[in-house]
């Protein structure tokens, strides 16, 4: 009985016959229509007890007699309290605040925004960057950017190569919006399969990066996000045409299609289809080409209940000739008549992301991405025939939560990727499945004073590669105000594709040579490395205007590479490294507002690239130890129709760059043991109309530096000294563009 | 009896004290700049029991992720007050209102003002 009555007592606890109060919170407007507040917060104050308003603006309260006041809030509205005295319907209207002064910001947020925060050393390029240069494609992206070195791989195929920290960008994990994509089939010609005008911005890792996204990152990371149907404008185009007669076009149709689905389409063609020979070796400069490229995006976005999704299709065809320019593709294929080189690409993708982030709990989501690729190109370089299909598939689940508080944060998933490849190198086949299944877990601590480290690990199960452990530290610590001294330490791992990756040398007379030695890929062993590095970054205030210096020292340690030798002229040998191979980096940036609107960039950098040949430890070819690099941007004030002008001006200059050895070659075809060095300069001047409509002019090495005989042995490229690879500057000379944007938001 | 009297107990016992875990609130908490935010939020977290916290420098919005089991919204307005940063129930004593930074200082209307021009 004792016990029953304690029952009866402590029921109401249960609170079974809860009263409710129902609702409904409308907006302020000017034509007194029913606009419904979705999501407002309503609670009692002083309580817990709250909830928000659903997609009609209504709301259902529980009741007690004690609460008397109930509060309404939402962001851009006037917080209202009410005095409640029973459970009658409420209907409010919430005032907006947005309609008070309007608050002017005079400090313009830097193009290229270095992170001051994160553990890793990030760098943002926004669009802003990307518009200094007619950056008609992601490989084209980076002139500003003295972090990245941008090169030509052969004096033929007008390829841009890029190397961050002292390595090409087989050692860069390249991904588009967190899926990693150009790799494989697509390493050597990817960053122009990507144009400029999808690109929304652009996250640069310096050091090894997260383990998230994978265990083949040595170098760093380059992320490009791109434009997304409900952000980018409703129209927008871009026409552009140098002086080369190189022509491209881009067009962007993104539209509403239901309250939570957006849609993209975007289109690029170019075309340059004039044979130029400025240097007169017979060869053309830059290749003759056309590019069809499509996107379509779909975007799915429901915030009440926390999903986010996208959809993409792309396909692409990329069409190019290079060589003499007396070749011709129907009568000279593959013949001795006249050395000439087509590559024809083929790539179709498509990728799925799913994000959930739990509306109660935003620190919890989950995250799904997969994505597939097929990828073919039939290409030969003279006598050369190289041919590749590579299909790969990718998924990858993240799921973010945080260990008790905020301060703890952890990411952990699994991944799991396959490729196939099926090359064709003259008349040898070869074929390759990878497939590698991994988890990964990272835990990121911040504790909201000075540091903030992240941790890492990924364990992967490689069919090839075996399983294998990748670790990655970085660390934050902010010793005063607006500083960040960045500590890093990674393990990469990947399976080097030997021809895709050094192309190049197809277009030469060499010999290639693997040293077999039993591997599982072409008989050569997986390439690790060991990277790590500080970096130093202060911001302050130089004669009252903003400005920051950083200091970084990377180096990588391979304990295994694919070491691509060309130092005998006749050959190229691929091989594993037997002794060291190294790459130390170190760079040092200002960047400085001058005065309003005046932005200077000045940067220097010290390379130190090391690897043992067969022949001794030599530096490694074609890498400059020192670059200088300047860049200066001016805008002038904008004015009420929203028109400007901007300028820009780029100078790099590059010390002394080794060649391969061509001793053994008669004297006639040697090439010097150093390069001389170059200095290029370009420049940009948009005017802004409005913000529908701006047009550009633009010059490209306007100094006019050339080098010359970027070819050896141009006229007997049967022979067997011919090869292009030897060029350290830039094949043809000045370039001028001019172009026009269109756009509709 | 006795146990099934023991089991019933616990019962309530349980659904009593169901708090959740991952209780949401919201509230006011005057303040002035980024430099507030950071105080905010870090005295917020640094409580036992905050899960996260967020403050919005616009709305003065402070949106709070907490365990009802360890804490609750009059230890954290406390704690916020004893920083420096005045809350809708709890204001901030003198001292600790004149320990926050210059720029911070969010109940002066010229300091308000500095901040929007900016």
């Amino acid at each position: 009985m004792k016990k029953l009555a304690l029952l009866l007592v402590l029921l109401p606890v249960f609170s079974f016959s809860q009263e409710k109060i129902n609702g409904m919170i409308m907006q302020v407007n000017e034509e007194n229509k029913h606009i419904p507040v979705i999501g407002a917060n309503v609670y009692w104050l002083d309580t817990t007890v709250g909830t928000s308003t659903n997609f009609d603006g209504k709301f259902t309260i529980p009741y007690e007699t004690d609460y008397k006041k109930l509060v309404v809030s939402y962001v851009g509205y006037k917080t209202d309290t009410l005095t409640i005295k029973n459970t009658d319907h409420i209907h409010h209207l919430l005032e907006p605040t947005s309609s008070l002064d309007e608050v002017v910001l005079s400090s313009r947020k830097q193009a290229t925004a270095k992170s001051y925060l994160l553990s890793q050393n990030v760098m943002t390029v926004s669009s802003d960057e990307l518009l200094k240069a007619a950056c008609c494609n992601l490989s084209e992206s980076f002139e500003t950017n003295p972090s990245i070195d941008v090169n030509f791989a052969d004096a033929v195929s007008g390829t841009r190569q890029i190397k961050m920290l002292g390595l090409t960008s087989p050692y860069i994990l390249i991904t588009t919006e967190n899926i990693p994509s150009i790799r494989g089939a697509s390493q050597a010609y990817g960053l122009s399969f990507i144009p400029g005008t999808w690109v929304e911005s652009i996250q640069i890792t310096k050091g090894a990066g997260s383990v998230v996204n994978g265990y083949e990152s040595i170098a760093g990371q380059i992320n490009t996000e791109l434009v997304k149907p409900k952000t980018d404008k409703s129209l927008f185009v871009n026409l552009y045409g140098a002086s080369s007669e190189r022509l491209e076009l881009n067009v962007h149709l993104n539209t509403k299609i239901s309250d939570k689905w957006d849609t993209g389409l975007y289109v690029h063609g170019n075309t340059h289809n004039k044979k130029h020979d400025v240097n007169d070796d017979g060869f053309m400069d830059m290749p003759i080409y056309n590019q069809i490229n499509i996107m379509n995006r779909w975007q799915y976005t429901n915030p009440e209940k926390g999903f986010v999704s996208f959809i993409n299709v792309k396909y692409l065809n990329d069409a190019k000739q290079a060589g003499q320019l007396d070749f011709d593709p129907n009568t000279d294929k593959l013949t001795t008549n006249a050395w000439g080189s087509e590559i024809d690409t083929q790539r179709f993708e498509a990728a799925v992301k799913l994000g959930y982030v739990n509306p109660e709990i935003p620190y919890q989501s989950l995250g799904v991405q997969s994505a597939f690729s097929w990828h073919e190109q039939e290409s030969y370089f003279g006598l050369n025939v190289y041919n590749i299909v590579h299909n790969s598939l990718y998924a990858n689940a993240i799921y973010n939560s945080i260990i008790s508080d905020s301060r703890h944060k952890i990411k952990t998933g699994i991944s799991y990727t396959y490729d196939h490849y099926k090359e064709l190198v003259n008349k040898t086949e070869y074929k390759r499945t990878e497939a590698s299944v991994g988890g990964f877990f990272e835990y990121n601590y911040d504790n909201l004073d000075k540091l903030n480290l992240t941790a890492g690990v990924r364990v992967d199960n490689h069919n090839l590669l075996g399983v294998f452990v990748t670790p990655r530290l970085h660390a934050r610590y902010t010793p005063w105000e607006k500083s960040a001294i960045r500590a890093s330490i990674g393990r990469g791992k990947r399976s080097a594709n030997v021809f895709t990756e050094n192309q190049s040398m197809f277009a030469t007379s060499r010999q290639i040579n693997i040293l077999n030695s039993g591997g599982n890929i072409y008989g050569l062993d997986p390439e690790i490395a060991w990277n790590y590095g500080v970096s130093f970054l202060q911001g302050f205030n130089l004669f009252g205007r903003k400005a920051d210096v950083t200091l970084d020292f990377y180096r990588t340690d391979f304990q295994n590479q694919v070491v691509v030798d060309y130092e005998d002229p006749q050959a190229v040998s691929f091989y594993n490294l037997e002794g060291e191979s190294y790459a130390n980096s170190f760079q040092l940036e200002l960047n400085y507002n001058v005065f309003a609107h005046f932005d200077l960039r000045m940067a220097y950098k010290y390379y130190d690239v090391k690897t043992q040949y067969q022949s001794g430890k030599l530096e490694k070819a074609l890498t400059p130890q020192h670059r200088v690099f300047a860049n200066v941007s001016y805008e002038t004030e904008m004015q009420d129709t929203g028109g400007n002008w901007k300028f820009d001006v780029t100078y790099n200059w590059l010390s002394e760059q080794r060649f391969t050895s061509t001793v053994t070659n008669p004297v006639d075809y040697r090439v010097p043991e150093y390069s001389p060095t170059v200095g290029t300069l370009n420049m940009q001047v948009t005017k802004v109309f409005s913000p529908k409509f701006e047009v550009y002019l633009g010059g490209e090495n306007m100094t006019n530096v050339r080098q010359e005989n970027a070819i050896l042995a141009p006229n007997d490229p049967f022979g067997s000294y011919f090869d292009t690879t030897f060029v350290y500057g830039p094949v043809f000379g000045s370039m001028y563009y001019a172009g026009l944007r269109f756009k509709i938001e | 009896m006795k146990k099934l009297g023991i089991l019933i107990v616990m019962l309530i016992g349980m659904t009593a004290f169901s708090q959740n875990k991952n209780a949401r609130a919201t509230m006011e908490v005057d303040g002035v700049c980024n430099m507030c935010k950071e105080r905010i939020e870090k005295t917020c977290i640094k409580t036992k029991g905050v899960k996260s916290a967020v403050w919005n420098v616009d709305t003065h919005e402070l949106v709070l992720f907490y365990d009802e089991n360890k804490t609750d919204l009059n230890t954290i307005e406390n704690n916020i007050a004893s920083v420096g940063h005045d809350t809708k129930n709890v204001i901030a004593t003198d001292e600790a209102y004149n320990s926050v930074h210059n720029c911070c200082r969010y109940r002066e209307e010229s300091v308000v003002e500095d901040h929007k021009e900016n």
